[in-house]
């Protein structure tokens, strides 16, 4: 009896029809609740792919450009101009004037914050004028008397009263004494500059056609902080330099380009400061077409060289055959039609800005081969031009002395798809290749960012994992879904479920730290096991025909595994037994050795064989299980006919079973393939994670998976180098889950199949 | 003749193929015996007290030296390796038997392990007075005792020396138990209320109160504090004073002699005059201290109580997060969503889910979880202690929230899996009876389908507790210096990192300076890691085949 305090109300009652309605309104708000809840959750889910591709866009957009502000400056003539530069901050910007004058600018507005004549000596105008690597901040005048002032825009940072207060000065690092460059005295008309902390070289040109070298070298005196002594040294190279239009020294003050106008090139190498020489002549433009500029990336290894057809070619030495540099041709840009007049360098990248006769100004990146931009933003021809340090903006003054000020936003520009994917052909290299190395002690690093390696890699380890696995996983669903007996499967099956729960870091711990060893000193026996083992096996069934009938009655059908247990283990225990003194036999006691000395062999203790060998094990259990879901799902009348037909049970399954149940397998394999791909501690552990290409069983690997969690926590939030690896995540992710939904969608079609039959 | 069409008859039946299948799975089942078997044989073997060794030792064909110490593993190598690498070889024979011994001492010798080989092995012994200290620094001591002394003068030599140490040492590990009381305990808790003072104050100047009143009240609290450490410290230093009365003076094999302040021993015992029950006794204080001690010496030593605490806390805490939204899904995707190709759709997307990779969770959760939602978080609720980030970094919650969405689809698909076994005869008698269908679910249906639900967590926790890769990013470290539960309001410390026993097996096994003396810690690790996950499936697998029983009855 349903027996209540309400069950005493009537039922018609004004009580009795809340409380039903109050139920009802529950059972709605409960559906709405569930609804609800349901559907965030797997929102939150599909939340994981769309978050990794909104880290993962920006990678891909093109460059934006905003005007700041356009001005012109009262009282300057623009054909004054030599140079521009700006600070970090992006708030002021330094004018360098043929009379030497540096005037320094609220970029914001054009309004002088500052400005001051630089000492040249009585009589001396300005000829010549160049700046060394941007983070210098040196720039050097030549002048008409064959001397050369060397002076520094520097910015002074303060916090008074908490502002940021940014005081701009002139400084003269080498001192206000101007360096006689030319001891004859000449007009310097060309030249140019590079600086360490302790040694300076000066190149210049004058006008009678002779290329001049000053060495000086600083040492700092010991008594008083600031101040130095200068040692110098002056050297006339052996080169025509009458033509001469360009004249570029490397940041590392290692070489010499002179080239003039009709694209001549002269490429001396001054490592040697007191034997400077000639290494190479060419023709760096196509003929007819002509030299409009040059500059050195940034780095000072590349030389990028605009021509007056609208190309910008990028080039650096590069060892041939016989082991000398050679200038050579890289790449090339051919995003634009005019004359490229003007080049600014980026610095802490490998990207540049050209600006052409028609005012057309392009944002290009070298490593990636990336034209982000290309828009035209002038009037009239571009007179200088300037990059902030930190790329995010951009200054440059009009033939007409307009000056703009404009913001970029650029932030990846060195990524490309075919800096992905492709061979990219880094500078020093040799030629293109893939190569993944992101981070470096050195500022001028070019990051190399070629997923191609680390796909290989992840590649390769899961081809070795699903060679152990496959056969050993398949085989042996056949087994215990078909022939073992029901008591044995009832033991089989839980074992492999923990096999399959095994935490993998432990399973790496073991291959790191006991298998790679092991296999190390056991080369030979790992090889005999694989011929031993099988052959035992068969031995053994082969023999056990002839075992004494009574014996062979009390193992009931179905027990083979079990049986075979000490035979393995014998076959086992005599491979590695004997794995010493083969090695001595036929190795000279060490296959290692042997290995990289008689047949060229790299052998490294974590390779390939020990990541197939652990991760096979780990996808053993994904694959067994599915597999032997598969086959065991067979509808049974199937096979009974074929019995009855008189197959054996070999015949039936290999001809009936195996062959309605292969979709099954299928998608097992499907699924552990995608289980090796993603896995991350086993290789991270199994492996010395050097990212090498190399399909070798006896070589290290490096995987998307533990480059991940080996890179990651270092990168800093929202770099190039963290979308990068945004996206190996995502390529991850996309990667397993199309194999999983196939093998999914596989099974499903199969269910549906037995469920016919 | 016949032999021979007697062997291609037979394989022409298939029966060789049988066999073969079946060496695979017992070549698996070997795989995975063989892998427990070895964890736990070296995961045990660790806290047994080994015999010290006194051995001479040929170095070449003149000079011997007597090393102590205990014998680990062994292994045949062929000689000409030994010969190649420069090794002096009494005899001449094609392989020879190497063994990996323990000479401690790290202070004397650099490397707490070295290679020898047996036939260069003379006479070996195993005096009862070798000694075995375990020490807070450099890892074991072996070799002899000399004398006892107390602030510099020798109270006792000889064969006193022993029971006089001992009693010493009582008094040597309450004045240690004392001082990390005082350290871990109070001073700890003085620093943690010194930074919520300082972040307090900050957070005045941040809100640009001009009122002194509640900086006064902040100064006063702070020199409060500054009096109570001053107290503490006090107390500490007389502690250590006293601590560092007592030494005693050692040697090792080849008479060198160090003196050992009793303050930096953790134990000492003498392996060969043990018998079986002190060793037993040994064994099970080692077991005791390993699963409840800090961890000492760059974690290689000592006990793994913060990675056993951080692993237990951080999977509770996901539990907390998965159950419930788990549930709601599976509801949701089986009782009430309209059953279609989209919902198909969908259950085939989350099934999938569980096979995306685990790395792939632990960069979502580092960019969604730890630098979107931790940084807007700081920025809301935490600016005062900007720029150090409070939750903004890795930590345990952003930990269980990344595993918590990892082993949702494992939870899903169980408590579907549940739900559909349930019969419609059930469901449909209660919907007979009148109940609504969210009575039926609340109080027939989820009851029912509690145990597959139950064995979906089960697994989750499992799947959990071994994963380390996404923790790696999202908040986990070598050394925690405090645990995520402590007794400073508010108890629960979501935002703090923590240890975890997978994470610190990878970290000892490839992290640590000395791989070879943490070995024998890491497989004891593996061991304790392996017995949680393995009992966890098992449970599993338990209550799935009773409740496959119970649903059987059901229908039939």
């Amino acid at each position: 009896m349903y027996m209540t305090a309400e069950t005493n109300i009537d039922k018609t009652t004004a009580a009795r029809a809340r409380h039903n309605k109050m139920r009802m309104v529950k059972d709605v708000l409960a559906k709405y609740a569930v609804s609800i809840g349901g559907t965030s959750v797997i929102l939150a889910i599909a939340l994981i792919f769309f978050y990794l591709f909104f880290v993962v866009i920006p990678l891909f957009k093109a460059a934006e450009i905003e005007l700041v502000a356009s001005y012109k400056i009262d009282g300057t003539n623009a054909s004054e101009t030599l140079y521009l530069a700006m600070e970090e901050q992006n708030e002021i910007g330094v004018r360098f004037t043929r009379s030497g004058v540096a005037e320094f600018y609220n970029l914001a507005d054009g309004s002088l914050r500052y400005r001051e004549a630089i000492e040249l000596p009585a009589g001396a105008t300005v000829s010549s004028f160049a700046s060394a690597a941007l983070e210098h901040g040196l720039v050097v005048y030549g002048l008409s008397n064959g001397q050369a002032v060397v002076v520094k825009h520097h910015y002074k940072v303060t916090f008074p009263d908490d502002l940021r207060k940014i005081t701009p000065q002139i400084l003269y690092p080498f001192g206000e004494e101007p360096i006689t460059v030319d001891d004859e005295g000449d007009i310097l008309s060309d030249i140019a500059f590079q600086n360490s902390e302790e040694e300076a070289t000066i190149v210049a040109a004058t006008n009678d056609g002779r290329l001049l070298m000053t060495h000086l070298i600083k040492e700092e005196s010991m008594m008083d902080e600031g101040m130095f002594e200068l040692e110098q040294e002056n050297l006339t190279l052996n080169y025509d330099a009458s033509t001469l239009v360009y004249l570029l020294m490397g940041q590392e003050q290692d070489k010499i380009y002179a080239i003039d106008q009709s694209g001549e090139l002269g490429f001396f190498n001054i490592r040697d400061k007191e034997e400077p020489e000639l290494e190479q002549r060419l023709r760096i433009v196509e003929q007819g077409e002509r030299v409009t500029s040059a500059m050195f990336l940034t780095g000072g290894i590349s030389l990028l060289v605009g021509d007056s057809s609208g190309q910008v070619s990028q080039w650096f030495p590069v060892r041939d055959e016989h082991n000398n540099k050679v200038l050579t041709l890289i790449r090339s840009f051919e995003d634009q039609d005019n004359p490229i007049d003007k080049i600014a360098i980026e610095s802490g990248r490998k990207g540049f800005i050209a600006a052409d006769r028609e005012g057309n100004v392009g944002l290009y990146h070298s490593t990636a081969h990336r034209t982000l931009l290309v828009e035209p933003l002038a009037d009239t021809p571009i007179n200088a031009i300037a990059i902030s340090p930190r790329s995010s903006a951009m200054w440059f003054e009009e033939q007409n002395g307009t000056m703009q000020f404009w913001k970029i936003h650029n932030e990846h520009p060195e990524v490309s798809w075919s800096s992905l994917w492709g061979e990219v052909w880094y500078e020093s290299y040799e030629k293109p290749e893939y190569t993944w190395q992101s981070s470096s002690s050195s500022s001028d690093f070019e990051p190399k960012y070629s997923l191609v390696p680390i796909s290989f890699g992840t590649l390769k380890a899961a081809f070795y994992a699903m060679l152990v696995a496959m056969p050993l996983a398949i085989l042996g669903a056949i087994y215990t879904a078909y022939f073992m007996a029901p008591k044995m499967r009832n033991i089989v099956k839980p074992s492999i479920e923990i096999m399959e729960a095994l935490p993998t870091v432990i399973l790496g711990f073991l291959a790191g730290l006991w298998l790679a060893p092991f296999i190390e000193k056991h080369l030979p026996g790992i090889f005999i096991m694989l011929m031993l083992v099988p052959a035992a096996i068969i031995a053994a069934a082969f023999a056990w025909q002839f075992a004494p009938r009574k014996l062979r009655h009390a193992v009931p059908e179905g027990w083979e595994a079990a049986l075979l247990l000490p035979v393995i283990i014998l076959a086992l225990w005599a491979s590695f037994g004997f794995s010493p003194s083969i090695e001595t036999t036929f190795f000279g006691g060490d296959m290692r050795h042997y290995l990289s000395n008689e047949l060229g062999i790299n052998f490294d203790q974590r390779n390939a064989m020990v990541v197939g060998l652990a991760m096979g094990f780990a996808v053993i259990p994904t694959i067994f299980s599915i597999a032997e879901d598969a086959v065991f799902g067979v509808p049974r009348h199937l096979s009974h006919g074929s019995l009855a037909l008189g197959a054996t049970p070999w015949q039936t399954m290999w001809r009936v079973v195996l062959l309605t149940a292969s979709p099954g397998i299928f998608s097992a394999v499907m699924i552990g393939f995608g289980r090796a791909v993603g896995e991350t501690m086993i290789v991270l552990m199994a492996t010395g994670n050097t990212p090498v290409m190399d399909m070798s069983i006896f070589q290290g690997l490096r995987t998307l998976s533990a480059n991940i969690a080996v890179e990651i926590p270092e990168s800093e939030v929202a770099s190039t180098h963290y979308r990068i690896l945004f996206l190996a995540a995502l390529v991850l992710f996309a990667f397993t889950f199309f194999f999983n939904t196939l093998a999914e969608v596989v099974r499903q079609r199969l269910r549906k199949k037995y469920s016919s039959l | 003749m016949s032999g021979n069409s007697d062997l291609k008859k037979w394989f022409s039946t298939g029966t060789p193929w049988v066999w073969t299948s079946a060496g695979a799975v017992s070549l698996s089942l070997l795989m995975v015996f063989g892998v427990l078997a070895l964890i736990a044989l070296r995961g045990l073997g660790y806290f047994w007290p080994a015999d010290l060794a006194q051995i001479e030792y040929q170095l070449d064909a003149e000079s011997k030296i007597v090393k102590v110490g205990e014998f680990h593993e062994h292994e045949m190598v062929p000689s000409i390796q030994l010969r190649e690498a420069g090794l002096y070889l009494p005899s001449d024979d094609d392989l020879v038997k190497r063994y990996l011994f323990k000479v401690g001492n790290r202070d004397f010798y650099g490397q707490d392990f070295r290679w020898i080989i047996e036939p260069s092995i003379g006479e070996t012994s195993y005096p009862e007075h070798l000694m075995v200290l375990e020490r807070h620094e450099w890892g074991n001591f072996f070799g002899h005792l000399l004398q006892v002394k107390e602030s510099g003068k020798v109270v006792a030599e000889g064969d006193a020396a022993r029971a006089e140490l001992d009693r010493r040492m009582v008094r040597a590990m309450d004045l240690h138990d004392q001082i990390k009381t005082i350290e871990k305990g109070a001073i700890g808790s003085v620093n943690y209320r010194m930074e919520k003072l300082r972040l307090a104050k900050r957070s005045l100047e941040l809100d640009e109160v001009t009122d002194p009143a509640p900086y006064g009240r902040l100064e006063e609290a702070k020199q409060e504090l500054d009096a109570e450490y001053q107290v503490l410290m006090g107390q500490l230093n007389k502690l250590y004073e006293k601590s560092k009365r007592d030494s005693i003076t050692v040697s090792d094999s080849e008479g060198n002699q160090k003196e050992i302040s009793l303050h930096m021993i953790v134990r000492v015992y003498y392996p060969n005059s043990m018998g079986v029950f002190d060793k037993i006794g040994h064994y099970i204080a080692k077991v005791i201290e390993f699963v409840s001690a800090d961890p000492r010496e760059a974690n290689t030593e000592g006990g793994i109580f913060p990675a056993i605490f951080g692993t237990v806390m951080m999977v509770m805490i996901m539990t907390v997060f998965v159950t419930p939204l788990g549930v709601v899904a599976a509801v949701y995707l089986r009782e009430y969503a309209k059953q279609g190709p989209l919902t198909q759709v969908i259950r085939i997307s989350v099934n999938n889910l569980a096979g995306v990779p685990s790395i792939v969770y632990g960069v979502f959760g580092l960019g969604f979880f730890v630098y979107f939602l931790g940084g807007n978080i700081d920025q809301l609720f935490f600016r005062e202690a900007l720029p150090a980030p409070t939750f903004g970094t890795p930590g345990i919650l952003w930990s269980s929230l990344t595993l918590a969405l990892l082993t949702l689809p494992v939870v899903i698909v169980a408590t579907e899996e549940g739900l559909s076994r349930i019969p419609r005869s059930v469901r449909e008698g209660s919907l007979a009876l009148g109940a609504t269908k969210a009575e039926t679910l609340w109080r027939i249906v989820i009851p029912m389908a509690s145990p597959a639900l139950m064995t979906g967590l089960i697994l989750a926790v499992a799947r959990a507790a071994g994963e380390v890769a996404p923790l790696m990013l999202v908040g986990v470290v070598k050394l925690a210096p405090s645990l995520p539960l402590d007794g400073e309001a508010p108890f629960l410390h979501l935002d703090r990192k923590f240890m975890h026993l997978g994470f610190h097996v990878y970290d000892v096994g490839f992290q640590s300076p000395n791989v070879e003396a943490a070995r024998p810690l890491v497989y004891a690790t593996a061991l304790l890691l392996v017995i949680v996950i393995v009992a966890l499936n098992l449970a599993a697998i338990a209550i799935r085949n009773h409740l496959r029983e119970k649903y059987r009855a059901l229908e039939s």
